[in-house]
């Protein structure tokens, strides 16, 4: 750990964490419903992926109908709270609203629908009746928002869903991965219950191998106190527990069907020399203990460099300084105009006084077990040489595929290391489907949603031969 | 789930709301797109001689940024033939015989005309008939439409002859265009009406292109009052409803029908006595589909609630309408202003300032603060305040006895 220190007090990092799109009060919510002009076949509709009615749910906020304005969400889109706070809605939803052309003033529709779904949230509202089992199981590996949608889906279809999760949290990235200033655990966490509220089993701290004999050592983890209300789905205590291994072919065995919703692996590594100094962090390690809130044990430097220019290298740049670096500085290889981070985000990273280095390549980690410096080329054809003081290093290029994982249960990848499914989310395995990130190569939240829709929609045509047309999967059939 | 499947005049429907007899039921494919929607029930566009329609024929009233408030038209009856529609009346209800079709009628005033076009109209399976007594534009300068709703004894008559020849239940359609509706409602009712539907259109003129100077719509040149229907009217035709809701005399199910928008809309209506609603300018604005959220919303306020049917809440505001010489002299009200609400418009000050009672002034940090005694509690302020919570309106009186006007009058 570096040793420098914030010289933020903890009131000072909350309110740096302060969320960015608050909530609206009533009276906001109803001037901009009614601003809604609620068009017909709307653009902002047909750029969600999950195909969110949007006009219809902003009338019903209008109409000061919640309840059923939470519904049309949900019902596209399971994990539609969350969705509201970390979809990128600049080049989804909002970029496509028509107000933009006449007023150049799009609807703040994340921020309408995160009113009305925080309206089913936060009263408990069960909005989906759940029919009798229709005596089939399905196995879900992975909880993050692709698990968590299809797990919604079969539910609703009668499936007997388990969800196992190697992690002590439900969720995936929503609970793990997105910027505290977009959402806390908490919001994944609520939106995870209702989800449990549905019959979905949570079977957490396990982890799916992919061979029998092939289990990773068992480590001991934190668990939540059992005991309390959905305690295994709420924020830990400091209870221990053991992780459980169960092999892949076991729960093909167990389950009718098996959805792999792995997501990636951790970040990629940059393969210089100095990588093993101490202070060299990678994105998911940092963002994972800013998540926890505990403010001044996230490790931080006084010059943090951050290397990538992605989304994920934006949440780090951002947090970093929010949590009280002196210096953040973003390095990356190509132009600007290369930057594969939104226009947005971009914006974000600028306002809070990051730099950037761009056209810099990473040669070496400087260091004497605890980093010093790193040592860049430049690529602009200079061929220049420097080196950049910093305590503490953050690596964002990326996150590894499950490559040895799909190798070993003999799922076909393609040359991406992504896995190949058919239109229906069906891997080269029988019954068994796959979508999320470890399909689309890494995608949004919204994309892994709409993957657990289509995947739940192929499980239950390949089990009962029914075809079945979810919300917003495509065509106009309702979900029953 | 609530129930919301309603009876009318022995006339049942999945739900209370039903299309009003305008252009959205204009034809077969229309009224069964709208089925497909949800809409319980529709009122087919008025069939009668068939007629020629002006082009230009609708204008609007917009308010601020919101478009069609009031919509003002000069459209007539239909100008398809009697034939076609009532193949089409009877294709319609042999496909969905568990919706309600309405026809609605209007014919010179002749007893044979009225027997002829309803015999022709009856066997089509149709759930009941409209008289279209309302128009007020056009029809009623051939004596039809409104120039019969606005003389009672011809409503009553013209209702007779209907009755007289008709298998069907009768609904009323009046118009508003008088300046008491009992009289007309009465008069329906005593012509044997099963039902009434209120209100049609309202006299209009929308509005003048000042650059040109032609009055809208414009016609090559002229213009020609015309009808007013949308959210506007709504305070309007609640009133109507009321009105017959509380008459003793008026005891047939009512249909209320003007600016419904929303299902809020229809639930005051329903409150007010009206046994269903009817629906046309909304679905002119934003199509068929504003049925899902008006059956959605009203099942969710009725489970809400605690109420099982729709049935149980019609009427429930009818006793709370009352003449004003029965209102509580002793009941008292102020404004109060809440400062943290308050975002310092000043709207409030000038409201009573200039069009109240001058109750306001400003404190040291520039809030407005209310002289209580001066107060007359008129609501003004509250109604002008763009920020919510900022002035409330709170009661002062003990709740003591009960003075209202009438009794001092009697007593006096
Ligand atoms: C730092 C970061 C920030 C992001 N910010 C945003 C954002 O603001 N907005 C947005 O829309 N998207 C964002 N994304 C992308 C989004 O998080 C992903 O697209 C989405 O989470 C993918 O969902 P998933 O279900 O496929 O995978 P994940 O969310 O990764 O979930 C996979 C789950 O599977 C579990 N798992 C893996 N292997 C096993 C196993 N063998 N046994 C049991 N469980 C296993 C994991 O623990 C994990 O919980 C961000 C991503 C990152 C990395
Ligand atoms: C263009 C137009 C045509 C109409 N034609 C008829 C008609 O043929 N017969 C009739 O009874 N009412 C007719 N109406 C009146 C409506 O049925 C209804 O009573 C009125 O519009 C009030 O309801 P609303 O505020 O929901 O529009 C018409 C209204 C409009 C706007
Ligand atoms: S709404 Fe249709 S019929 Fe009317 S003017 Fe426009 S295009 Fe013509």
């Amino acid at each position: 750990m570096p040793d420098y220190k914030t010289k933020l007090s903890t009131a000072e990092i909350e309110a740096n964490f302060a969320e960015i799109d608050p909530k609206m009060t009533e009276a906001e919510a109803l001037f901009e419903a009614n601003r809604c002009l609620y068009c017909y076949d709307a653009p902002c509709t047909h750029a969600c992926p999950t195909h969110i009615d949007v006009p219809s749910f902003i009338k019903k906020i209008a109409s000061e109908n919640l309840r059923g304005s939470a519904r049309v969400i949900f019902d596209a889109n399971p994990i539609g709270a969350s969705c509201a706070r970390v979809c990128p809605v600049e080049v989804l939803c909002e970029g496509a609203c028509v107000e933009n052309t006449l007023v150049e003033k799009p609807i703040q529709i994340a921020r309408l629908q995160r009113y009305a779904t925080d309206h089913a949230v936060e009263g408990d509202i069960d909005l989906f009746q759940i029919p009798e089992s229709n005596g089939k199981t399905v196995g879900i590996i992975g909880s993050g928002p692709a698990g968590l949608s299809c797990a919604t889906y079969l539910a609703r279809l009668g499936y007997k869903v388990t969800v196992y999760e190697k992690r002590e949290l439900a969720g995936g990235l929503d609970t793990y991965g997105m910027a505290e200033y977009k959402m806390s655990q908490k919001d994944s966490l609520d939106e995870v219950e209702m989800i449990g509220r549905m019959g979905v089993e949570f079977r957490l701290n396990t982890s799916v191998s992919p061979t029998k004999g092939h289990e990773e050592p068992r480590r001991e983890k934190k668990l939540s106190n059992a005991g309390e209300r959905n305690a295994s789905l709420s924020v830990p205590s400091t209870q221990h527990t053991v992780v459980d291994q169960i092999a892949f072919s076991d729960l093909c065995d167990a389950h009718d069907a098996v959805f792999v919703a792995v997501g990636l692996g951790k970040t990629n590594d940059l393969g210089i020399p100095g990588e093993d100094n101490e202070g060299v962090f990678e994105s998911l390690e940092f963002i994972g203990e800013v998540k926890k809130r505990a403010w001044h044990d996230v490790p931080l430097g006084r010059t943090i460099v951050v290397i990538g220019a992605g989304n994920t290298a934006v949440d780090v740049v951002t947090q970093s300084k929010r949590l009280g670096a002196e210096k953040v500085i973003m390095v990356y290889r190509r132009t600007r105009a290369e930057m594969s981070a939104f226009d947005y985000e971009y914006e974000l990273a600028k306002s809070d006084a990051v730099e950037f280095i761009w056209q810099a390549s990473p040669l070496e980690i400087v260091g004497n077990g605890r980093v010093e410096a790193l040592r860049c080329k430049k690529n602009d054809g200079s061929l220049e040489v420097f080196e950049i003081r910093c305590d503490m290093i953050v690596k964002a290029i990326g996150q590894e595929k499950m490559t040895d994982f799909f190798g070993a249960v003999e799922i076909e990848t393609d040359q991406k290391g992504r896995v190949v499914v058919d239109a229906s989310m069906r891997t080269s395995l029988e019954n068994v489907f796959a979508g999320g990130d470890c399909v689309n190569g890494g995608a949004e939240a919204v994309d892994a949603s709409q993957a657990g829709k289509r995947a739940a929609a192929g499980i239950h045509k390949s089990l009962f031969g029914e075809n079945v047309e979810f919300t917003g999967q495509g065509s106009s059939t309702k979900c029953p | 789930m609530a129930d919301l499947t309603t009876n009318f005049a022995g006339i049942t429907s999945p739900n209370p709301f039903w299309l009003a007899s305008a252009p959205p039921t204009n034809m077969g494919s229309m009224v069964e797109r709208a089925f497909d929607a949800g809409w319980g029930g529709a009122v087919w566009k008025t069939l009668g001689e068939p007629i020629v329609n002006v082009s230009s024929r609708l204008a609007a009233i917009d308010h601020g940024s919101n478009r069609m408030i009031g919509l003002n038209n000069i459209e007539l009856i239909t100008d398809r033939s009697l034939e076609v529609n009532l193949k089409e009346i009877a294709e319609c209800k042999k496909k969905y015989p568990g919706h309600t079709v309405i026809i609605s009628l209007m014919v010179e005033s002749k007893r044979e005309a009225w027997h002829e076009i309803v015999k022709k109209s009856q066997d089509t399976g149709a759930d009941g008939f409209e008289l279209n007594f309302g128009c007020p534009h056009g029809m009623s300068e051939r004596g039809m439409g409104a120039a019969m709703g606005q003389v009672p004894e011809y409503t009553c008559m013209v209702t007779e002859w209907v009755k007289e020849v008709s298998d069907l239940p009768v609904i009323v359609k009046l118009t508003p265009n008088v300046t008491d509706i009992v009289p007309p409602a009465r008069a329906a009712v005593r012509g044997g009406a099963d039902a009434l539907s209120l209100i049609n259109t309202i006299n209009s003129i929308i509005g003048v292109d000042i650059d040109t100077m032609i009055p809208f719509p414009n016609v090559n040149g002229m213009a020609a009052h015309g009808g007013y229907c949308g959210p506007a009217v709504k305070p309007i035709a609640l009133n109507m409803v009321s009105e017959l809701g509380r008459d003793g005399e008026v005891d047939v199910p009512i249909s209320g029908i003007g600016g419904i928008s929303n299902w809020k809309d229809a639930v005051e209506f329903l409150l007010l006595g009206a046994n269903n609603v009817q629906v046309c300018t909304a679905v002119m604005h934003y199509g068929y589909r504003i049925i899902e959220d008006m059956l959605d919303g009203l099942n969710n306020y009725l489970d809400d609630k605690g109420f099982e049917s729709v049935h149980d809440i019609i009427g429930k505001s009818v006793g709370r309408v009352t003449d004003w010489g029965n209102l509580d002299l002793n009941y008292d009200v102020v404004a109060r202003v809440n400062n943290e609400n308050c975002v310092k418009c000043n709207l409030c000050y000038i409201a009573c300032e200039d069009g109240a009672h001058q109750c306001f002034s400003f404190d040291e940090q520039g809030y407005p603060v209310v002289d209580e005694p001066e107060c007359v509690g008129c609501n003004l302020c509250a109604l002008v305040c763009p920020a919510p919570g900022a002035i409330s309106m709170v009661r002062i009186d003990e709740g003591g006895e009960k003075r209202t006007w009438k009794d001092m009058t009697s007593k006096s």
